[in-house]
């Protein structure tokens, strides 16, 4: 696939990175702070897995990397450029979000890959090859988008995004719909992305033994901060923090129960 | 018709009264204003017309126009909710529906260029185009709520504000046409057009007058058209921020 090598054009080794970031929205009973002081950087080619509890802060953080949200504190910078310095095409053209509610737009399967080609006059995707690779049967290129599964949608929007061929991959809960199956053949061809051309990717996930599998780096997020951030194997193996100690046994509890009554099903 | 004669008329309005008395409704007084208002500014208009006919002049002809433009502007704004500004937005779509269309009519000698056809025919379009404004801007708005997920989804991609409010724009075009479109199917069969009646009241030829409706049922609908684009040419970019986000 042509892609130019990002490295020579940027000035910055770091593909993210947050400098006291925070914010703050507006609530009936005054401003509220869904971000605090967030700071922490990722290198290219590198995955960091981003977990937490509901209501943490992670999709606010993520639309913070494309400027879907703006931080009212603090600045985000990408490739070491501020993101409100980007040129806004350039910018989510590159830094591609994969949202936690895949929103299909209107037409067939065919016609919501060719979406992004189209925004940005590049040439049209190969959608049969776009979908096999996230693991979906291409025979759906003909289908109506709205009448796919869940599952199949979370996937259709990683393939859309792709196409874009973004250089920093950021997926809020996309594998939340599919089986063990579906959810590590989108894994492998995202692991494939990272060490074929140096993808960053941003993975926010419930599923505490996929972010220990698909991390390089690992961020715990509660309550609007990142209460803790490390190489994910050391995370796993000995979390410093009171928090993430606290968290990490429930979540283990939670994970031997065979079946875990499906209460991180989002909003 | 005399003046005594109309007054004659002013039972309806009696009539009404004594209902509201009755019925407790406390509308009289409304009733009483609304009374004194259209009689007052009907004369009126019907004095000035007369004075401007008489004079023949262009550019009186032009000003009334104008006039009538800029109030039509205020009104539609008010009705905006804000997406198109207080007032100029509204004026530059009216005011170019109104030299578009009546300038064709003018250019292509289907109407003389006479005050008592200029402005009566001027009052049609623009009023449509006020209507058409309105409608324009409550659906650009409740289209891009219904659809928000959609278009953030295409900001995500890199669409820039244009391109991601394409499909919601021309969703609220579409919707701000329909009325005019279908009052313009049924006109003939379920209502009698105002100014078919009036002419026909008056002693015209039916067929005349049916031809002069036919002009501005056509006209009428260009302008809501030509209202709506140039509106939402206008007024897209005010759904969003500096950082392409989207607004409402
Ligand atoms: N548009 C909004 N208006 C008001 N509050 C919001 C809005 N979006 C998010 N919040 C609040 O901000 C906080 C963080 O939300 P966010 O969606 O980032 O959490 P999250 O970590 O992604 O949670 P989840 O795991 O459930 O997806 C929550 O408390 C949420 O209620
Ligand atoms: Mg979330």
């Amino acid at each position: 696939m042509p892609h130019a090598p990002v490295a020579k054009h940027e000035p910055s080794p770091w593909a993210i990175e947050f400098r006291g970031v925070g914010r703050t929205l507006p609530s009936e009973d005054g401003p509220k702070s869904i971000l605090t002081g967030v700071s922490g950087r990722l290198a290219r080619g590198r995955v960091l897995t981003l977990i937490g509890p509901s209501g943490a802060g992670k999709s606010t953080l993520l639309s913070l990397c494309n400027l879907l949200q703006t931080p009212d504190m603090g600045e985000v910078f990408i490739w070491g450029r501020e993101v409100r310095t980007w040129l806004l095409a350039e910018l989510r053209r590159r830094v591609g979000l994969v949202m936690q509610q895949p929103v299909m737009l209107p037409g067939t399967v065919a016609d919501n890959l060719a979406v992004p080609s189209r925004l940005h006059g590049r040439p049209q995707p190969d959608g049969y090859r776009l979908l096999q690779q996230v693991g979906l049967d291409p025979s759906l290129l003909q289908r109506p988008a709205a009448e796919l599964s869940g599952g199949q949608k979370q996937r259709v929007a990683l393939a859309r995004i792709l196409s874009n061929e973004p250089d920093i991959l950021l997926v809020d809960e996309g594998t939340s719909g599919l089986d063990r199956e579906s959810a590590e053949i989108m894994e492998r061809h995202v692991r494939r992305l990272v060490a074929s051309r140096s993808l960053t990717v941003v993975w926010v996930t419930h599923d505490l033994e996929q972010a220990r599998r698909m991390g390089d780096e690992t961020w715990l997020m509660d309550k609007g901060r990142v209460v803790e951030q490390g190489i994910t194997e050391a995370f796993f193996e000995a979390p410093q923090t009171e928090i993430a100690k606290r968290f990490l046994r429930a979540g283990l509890r939670a994970d031997r129960r065979t079946l875990a009554p499906g209460e991180e099903d989002e909003s | 018709m005399s003046l005594w004669t109309l007054s004659l008329t002013l039972a309806f309005v009696v009539a009404a009264m004594l209902v509201s008395l009755w019925q407790r409704l406390g509308l009289e007084k409304d009733m009483l204003v609304a009374t004194v208002r259209a009689t007052v500014q009907l004369l009126l208009i019907g004095y000035i017309l007369k004075f401007v006919f008489h004079v023949g002049n262009l550019a009186l002809t032009a000003a009334m126009v104008a006039v009538m433009t800029c109030v039509a502007a205020d009104n539609a704004g008010r009705r905006g909710r804000g997406l198109a500004g207080r007032f100029w937005r509204p004026f530059v779509a009216i005011a170019a529906t109104e030299v578009l269309t009546q300038g064709f009519l003018l250019a292509g000698h289907v109407i003389p260029v006479r005050p008592s056809y200029i402005i009566p025919i001027s009052g049609m379009i623009v009023g449509n185009s006020m209507v058409a404004c309105g409608l324009f801007l409550n659906r650009l708005r409740d289209e891009t709520q219904a659809r928000s997920a959609e278009v953030w989804t295409l900001l995500a991609l890199g669409a820039n504000p244009k391109q991601a409010s394409r499909a919601v724009v021309k969703a609220a075009t579409k919707a701000s046409m329909i009325p005019t479109i279908d009052s313009a199917k049924t006109m003939g069969l379920v209502q009698l057009p105002g100014m078919m009646t009036g002419q026909i009241i008056a002693g015209a030829d039916p067929i005349q007058a049916v031809r002069y409706q036919l002009l501005i049922v056509f006209a009428i609908m260009a302008s809501a058209a030509i209202t709506s684009i140039v509106l939402g040419l206008l007024t897209y970019p005010r759904l969003f921020n500096r950082f392409w986000q989207l607004l409402v």
